[in-house]
């Protein structure tokens, strides 16, 4: 309990620089972010209207004051672009990016992880040379190109997945948790599953991809490690079977290091799901950050790029808090 | 590596093409090897008759640019604030780790594209973008290093024959973390053309004129079924870019770490 209110508070700090840098960004924008919301056709009265709207005519520490009360209260007022409460914009497409990064997660998870450990319990083999070959095209390829190629062969050329959206129009799911695939589930309507599957698979191995490649690497070398190390041996030697040896001394003690990567790399999935977003069309918040940036909706974008700021700094505190589970020997 | 650096250095030599000329009667054009390909464009032409070959040949010249250019600031701005704050320690120490910190609380691509969100297009906001987003990788690895460093005999002796802080940081310690130094440059290198090319494909990077390989990437998914050699060329550019210092990268980290040879 103790460690967890010492890291809450030493995160204070962390969050309010976060919150002040990019409070800061706006401010040394060049121009006035409301004349050039506002377009050319607007009148002095309108922009001093919007600024009053906006609090820009009141001092800095009082405009930063604000922001900070906004963003405990989560009241952010309306966003300009699509006139509706920002929070409401955000908590609508929260769960299609989550669901996304979920799934990408499983994705990169669930090919990396054997992979990784197999090449390394088959070291220098010809399965080992052709996963680490894999493993760097993986983190050679950029992901955006990588889905527009999915899109143009599995979409276009072989019709085999919908390029874009969600879900297919005309189908609709009752929301209970905003989550497609499990409300489909609850709710038993599974044409909406299967609709939202086939949806989630091309952006969700798009997004994965490059984090599969980086676990396989990482989980490869974290296992040939822990292979080396005496307790393996003396397990080994108590006469242990290979598979028991492998579950409950190496991978376990491997997972310490998988675990930090993840935690590391969450935060590349999140900002990875802006661009994975825009090739695919798909209705997340990173989707909605850049239709932000592109009307010049400075409000929206600054909350946006606020929680996915301090959505990264809370994985990453929960990774950190996971540590000592996986490892009891860590204490914070 | 030395492909990019050619290619950027000599494009006016090598392109076939001035690379914003228009053409509207060969606008499409697929490249030579296909039906209905011409000589003209051995990679073919984008959707107003420009020419791919020599676009992406002028494209790598932002890559590199940019590349370079971050992977210097960023690693000159991370390397000193890590080596003052390893080597000096306490208050120093913990002014520079709260700022990383507060950085690495953003992932580096969001960082990049916040300040972009903000600044607006341009060649020097996209470097100072990525170099804010990139610098405190430098930092927490110099760090880390030089705490370590600061504690050898070879220190302890410089100090003891007379060398001020200043001159035992810069001469003894820091010249012996820039074997890992390098290493976190080389793929940094690799990190920074992919975001640049991000950045560019969503619109956030270099004006439109200046062709990059995000751009014409952003311009050829509306042509993706009609003329796919927009999109596959530019992507393959960057792809084998990024692989070919990923391979460097590895090779000098084997090089320069005997302990992760082993392991490979």
């Amino acid at each position: 309990m103790n460690t967890l209110v010492r890291r809450l508070l030493g995160a204070v700090p962390v969050l309010l620089g976060i919150s002040f840098l990019i409070f800061l960004l706006m401010h040394i924008a060049p121009g006035d972010p409301v004349s050039l919301l506002l377009g050319d056709d607007a009148t002095p009265a309108d922009i001093e209207r919007t600024r009053h709207e906006w609090g820009l005519d009141q001092p800095l520490p009082v405009q930063y004051w604000d922001f900070l009360t906004r963003a405990v209260t989560g009241d952010f007022g309306k966003s300009l672009k699509f006139n509706e409460p920002v929070m409401r914009l955000v908590t609508e497409r929260l769960p299609a990016t989550l669901e996304l990064a979920f799934a990408s997660l499983c994705v990169a998870m669930l090919i990396s992880l054997p992979l990784g450990v197999y090449s390394a319990i088959k070291h220098d083999s010809l399965l080992d040379h052709a996963g680490m070959s894999v493993a760097l095209i993986g983190v050679s390829l950029p992901n955006f190109w990588l889905g527009i190629m999915l899109i143009y062969f599995l979409g276009g050329q072989l019709n085999l997945l919908p390029v874009a959206g969600r879900i297919e129009y005309g189908i609709d799911v009752q929301s209970i948790t905003g989550l497609y695939l499990v409300d489909s589930l609850i709710t038993g309507n599974f044409a909406a599953f299967w609709s939202a599957l086939q949806h989630l698979l091309m952006p969700a191995f798009t997004l994965g991809s490059a984090l599969a490649a980086i676990i396989t690497r990482i989980s490869r070398s974290s296992v040939l490690e822990v292979m080396r190390q005496d307790y393996v041996t003396t397990a080994r030697a108590k006469g242990l079977s290979e598979s028991r040896v492998i579950w409950r001394h190496i991978l376990r003690n491997s997972m310490i290091t998988i675990v930090t990567i993840l935690g590391l790399q969450l935060g590349a999935l999140l900002s990875g799901s802006v661009i994975t977003e825009t090739v695919f069309s798909y209705p997340g918040i990173g989707d909605l950050l850049i239709q932000s940036i592109s009307a010049r909706d400075y409000k929206l974008t600054q909350v946006l790029i606020l929680m996915f700021a301090v959505t990264y700094f809370v994985v990453n505190l929960m990774v950190d808090l996971l540590y000592s589970w996986i490892d009891p020997r860590i204490k914070f | 590596m030395l492909v990019l650096i050619i290619c950027g250095v000599a494009a006016p030599l090598l392109a076939p093409r001035d690379p914003q000329a228009q053409t509207l009667e060969d606008r499409l054009r697929p490249p030579r090897w296909s039906e209905n390909g011409s000589p003209a464009y051995f990679l073919g032409t984008d959707k107003i008759g420009r020419d791919m070959l020599s676009r992406i040949i002028y494209g790598s010249r932002i890559s590199l640019m940019v590349g370079a250019a971050t992977v210097i600031f960023a690693g000159f701005v991370g390397c000193t604030l890590g080596g003052v704050a390893g080597y000096f320690g306490h208050t120093t120490d913990e002014i520079v780790s709260k700022i990383s910190e507060i950085f690495l609380a953003f992932p580096f691509l969001l960082i990049a594209i916040a300040i972009m969100a903000f600044l607006g297009q341009g060649v020097g906001n996209l470097i100072l973008a990525l170099m804010l987003s990139r610098w405190v990788q430098y930092c927490r690895v110099v760090r880390g290093e030089v705490l370590s460093l600061r504690e050898r005999d070879f220190v302890t002796a410089a100090k003891a024959l007379g060398g001020q802080d200043w001159y035992v940081l810069l001469r003894h310690v820091i010249p012996n973390t820039l074997a890992s130094v390098t290493v976190i440059a080389t793929f940094g290198m690799a990190i920074v053309i992919i975001t640049e090319a991000s950045l560019s494909f969503l619109g956030l990077g270099v004006p439109v004129h200046i062709p990059t390989w995000g751009s014409m990437l952003s311009e050829g998914r509306s042509y993706i079924n009609r003329a796919p050699w927009l999109t596959i060329f530019p992507g393959m550019a960057i792809f084998i870019t990024v692989f070919g210092i990923n391979l460097l990268g590895d090779g000098l980290r084997d090089i320069f770490d005997p302990k992760l040879r082993r392991q490979r």
